[in-house]
């Protein structure tokens, strides 16, 4: 894991690298011996490329999170792990809920080799918080059935479940026969 | 050891009972009773030759005729000249009646056949029920089949998630009648910890005979569950489930059909 002071070189480093740009880097989090790198959406791309040549060769995990009520709602999360030095670096966007959509890491391009593990977890991101990654080989559902309306781990979805009529309580219940 | 022939003839018309203890080893115990043993026997009386009755095997030779005529179903062993009140005891001691139906319904609570098929952590507790402790054996249900087409009891060990239950309800479509269904552990009962967006309880998509509690149930759970099950069947031979929950005119109806 870098330190504060290694989090602030790396982030001073990328602003600096080739196709990355100055204004990629939003900004750094160092918080409980964890650092976090803040990205642009559009660069996300250019950024892991970086990243990979830098030694953080695999990415442990793709994550969603919804951060509602704060603004833009939506995040995702790439930890990258640099095997060698065992160090860790997690990369982070945030896309609004308007317009859910990122570029997808999982396919090769001009900019970069993709990351084949990302495919199924960007696909559980689609589905659970409704993320939609361009470029994604096969962007479908992963865990709910196909004709699921909705995006279940987003804040605002209801959390579901069915009233269970126990003994106890069938009384109460609409459906009880009296 | 040799076997020796019963002979059956010589008996007191009343005796009635099969007969144990012959004329031969009668005469070979010299009256000591009890139970005889070949070496009791020769050291007793050092003949060493087997006594056959010759008038007996005559007598079960004229019963074997008999039964093959069907003028006596009781079987060789009830003496021809046995009548009134003294054939209406032994046929008593001897014959079980029954319905067809209670009969039959014996048979299948003591041979469930389970589906082999588990969901989630339950299964862990539904393979203990088959192990050496609980012993699922004993009771006849042992016999877990791969497919549905030979099982007769679905036993949903775990959660049904909204994308398992149509798979779920094409199995226990798929099973022969009659069949029976176990919802074990609170998960597929009453969706537990789990009751949020990705569950559905068991009695949504299919009907359930007896429903297991616990997270999970102990083996012991089950077992109580499956013979609570086979009391059922026992009791209440009617077979299928639709007659049982009146669920007349649910049937699948598959595209193209």
């Amino acid at each position: 894991m870098p330190d504060a002071t290694g989090l602030e070189l790396l982030a001073k480093e990328l602003r600096a690298s080739e196709g990355v740009g100055e204004d990629a880097i939003l900004g750094t989090l160092y918080f409980r011996s964890r650092a976090t790198l803040e990205v642009r959406p559009t660069s996300i791309r250019k950024v892991l490329a970086c990243l990979r040549e830098r030694g953080y060769k695999s990415m442990m995990s793709v994550h969603g999170v919804d951060y509602y009520p704060h603004e833009p709602r939506l995040g995702v999360h790439y930890e990258l792990l640099d095997m060698s030095e065992v160090d860790r670096v997690t990369v982070t966007v945030r896309v609004a809920t308007e317009t859910p959509e990122l570029d997808s890491v999982t396919p090769d391009g001009d900019d970069g080799k993709g990351w084949p593990t990302a495919d199924h977890q960007e696909r559980e991101v689609y589905d659970m918080f409704g993320v939609a990654f361009r470029g994604h080989p096969d962007m479908r559902r992963i865990l709910m059935p196909e004709d699921y309306e909705g995006h279940p781990q987003r804040r605002d979805f209801p959390v579901g479940g069915e009233p269970v009529i126990f003994t106890y309580s069938e009384g109460d219940s609409h459906g009880a026969r009296r | 050891m040799k076997r020796e022939p019963v002979p059956r003839g010589g008996r007191p018309a009343g005796q009635g009972r099969r007969g144990f203890e012959t004329d031969s080893t009668r005469s070979a115990g010299q009256g000591q009773g009890g139970v005889e043993t070949d070496s009791a026997r020769s050291a007793g009386q050092g003949q060493g030759g087997v006594e056959i009755d010759s008038s007996g095997l005559r007598v079960n030779e004229h019963d074997s005729k008999e039964l093959l005529r069907g003028a006596e179903l009781l079987g060789p062993t009830a003496p021809a000249s046995m009548d009134g009140e003294e054939l209406e005891r032994y046929v008593h001691e001897r014959v079980l009646t029954t319905t067809l139906e209670k009969a039959v319904s014996w048979g299948r609570s003591n041979s469930f056949f389970p589906l082999a098929f588990g969901l989630a952590c339950c299964a862990m507790e539904q393979f203990q029920t088959a192990g050496p402790r609980m012993d699922i054996a004993r009771f006849g249900f042992e016999a877990f089949r791969a497919s549905p087409r030979q099982a007769d009891l679905i036993i949903l060990a775990g959660r049904v998630s909204i994308k398992m239950a149509p798979i779920i309800r094409r199995l226990y479509d798929q099973m022969l009648e009659p069949k029976w269904a176990i919802s074990m552990g609170a998960c597929c009962s009453s969706m537990g910890v789990f009751n949020n967006y990705a569950l559905v309880p068991a009695d949504k998509f299919m009907p359930i005979d007896v429903h297991v509690p616990g997270c999970p149930p102990r083996p012991e759970g089950l077992m109580h569950g499956i013979l609570k099950l086979r009391k059922l069947v026992q009791e209440d031979p009617d077979a299928g489930w639709r007659e049982r929950y009146g669920a007349e005119g649910t049937e699948e109806i598959l595209p193209g059909a």
